[in-house]
């Protein structure tokens, strides 16, 4: 067994589980944080997407363990005071999902690349989301999202 | 994934002593926990080498020294080596997506001599010198097969040395799916000139004479136009027969030579 300590959404988390439990699991099973999804198992589709001090990462090719002493940040996390995110807000509005499955990892994705590149552009939103698969082909909809919020987060 | 364990080295001597016949070598895990979820590899000890302060990025002159541990979004977007090496810049903003730059290292890729990952192109362009924790091995002795290299079972490499080309460039025809280089060529021009081959080479990453002797002789895209590059030892799967993989290296080195300064 292999203890898991690190800061998750702000709060100090601990816990023992097996040396193999990926990080994904350790948040939707021990944690109880279901919005870090899983859709394909080969490291490809994203819809696991978090943060690992700032940085996006899939959750699904990480051990738990390897995140101790780290700042870990899931959906659930980027709210604030209750409020969406401003990213979160823009893909409501834009109707930037369909089923909803890959949002998670896409919002993660969009918030990192918007925080890098405040002026970024439909280009780089393209290449920025390589990482990140939508089964139903809802792109289009998803960087206009993405450019809505990078307008407001640049105001906020 | 089968049951493993997993420890955290303080230096490459504590995970020299950690890891046995069974263990494994932990880098940014990007290749070697996905082969573990499909239960295509087993160590019984994973052997994290995050804390042995192996990353980092150093300009010595005329060599460029980046340390093993150094992901690929640090050489991404490192500014000394936009500087003094773009091409390795541009080679490491296309591998994988940017989650997989966020983690992966470039000391793990080159350990793990994929036949179609980007950096050996680099290595064996740029002559490169790979440091161990215990020797320096040359470019041309390291990579020695598909999956293969000249590592010893307990050795570790610590850092890269680059030599400073005078003009060098990469050019990738990726996979569309995988990202993964379905031919990327590499192309550096020195006290001569040299250009590596990943994605294509059965036994990996290849060095291609034919084209190196045109371009020695007049170093433009249409000098690669005469040279015969032949399908066999090309890998030939669904994704591309050898023959096209044949024609693909030849464009590749073009739009390198173009893209060098």
């Amino acid at each position: 067994m292999a203890n898991v300590s690190f800061t998750f959404n702000g709060e100090s988390i601990s816990a023992n589980v097996p040396d193999n439990t990926l990080l994904v699991d350790f948040i939707r099973e021990t944690l109880g944080k279901t919005g870090t999804h899983v859709g394909c198992d080969t490291s490809q589709c994203g819809a696991c997407v978090i943060h690992i001090n700032s940085e996006s990462i899939k959750s699904c090719t990480m051990l738990a363990v390897m995140a101790n002493g780290q700042d870990v940040t899931s959906i659930e996390g980027v709210s604030i005071d209750d409020e969406m995110h401003p990213m979160q807000q823009a893909f409501h509005e834009n109707h930037g999902l369909q089923c909803g499955f890959c949002t998670p990892g896409m919002v993660m994705t969009a918030i990192e690349l918007v925080t890098n590149n405040p002026t970024v552009s439909e280009q780089e939103i393209r290449e920025g989301l390589e990482g990140n698969i939508c089964r139903c082909t809802g792109y289009h909809n998803i960087v206009k999202s993405i450019q809505a919020a990078a307008k407001v987060m640049v105001e906020k | 994934m089968y049951q493993t364990k997993y420890v955290r080295a303080t230096d490459t001597d504590d995970a020299v002593t950690k890891l046995d016949y069974e263990g494994k070598l932990l880098a940014g895990g990007m290749t070697l926990i996905p082969t573990m979820k499909q239960r295509l590899a087993n160590p019984k000890t994973l052997i994290d080498l995050a804390d042995c302060g192996l990353e980092g990025i150093k300009d010595l002159g005329n060599i460029l020294k980046i340390g093993a541990m150094t992901r690929h979004v640090d050489v991404e977007t490192s500014e000394v080596v936009a500087e003094e090496i773009p091409a390795l810049a541009v080679l490491a903003s296309k591998i994988g997506d940017r989650q997989v730059r966020n983690r992966g290292t470039i000391g793990g890729s080159i350990a793990n001599n994929d036949p179609s990952a980007c950096y050996p192109s680099a290595v064996l362009a740029l002559d490169a010198t790979i440091h161990t924790n215990s020797r320096d091995i040359a470019a041309h002795d390291f990579f020695v097969g598909m999956f293969e290299t000249a590592l010893e079972e307990d050795e570790i490499i610590t850092a890269v040395s680059f030599p400073k080309p005078s003009t060098a460039a990469y050019s990738k025809f990726p996979n569309p799916a995988s990202r993964y280089a379905m031919v990327g060529v590499f192309v550096a021009k020195g006290d001569t000139v040299r250009v590596a081959v990943t994605g294509a080479g059965e036994d990996g990453v290849f060095r291609h004479e034919g084209l190196e002797t045109a371009l020695v002789r007049s170093f433009a895209p249409e000098a690669v136009e005469a040279v015969t590059v032949s399908s066999d030892e090309l890998i030939s799967d669904m994704h591309a027969a050898g023959d096209f993989r044949a024609h693909l290296v030849k464009e590749m080195t073009k739009r390198a030579v173009a893209a060098c300064s």
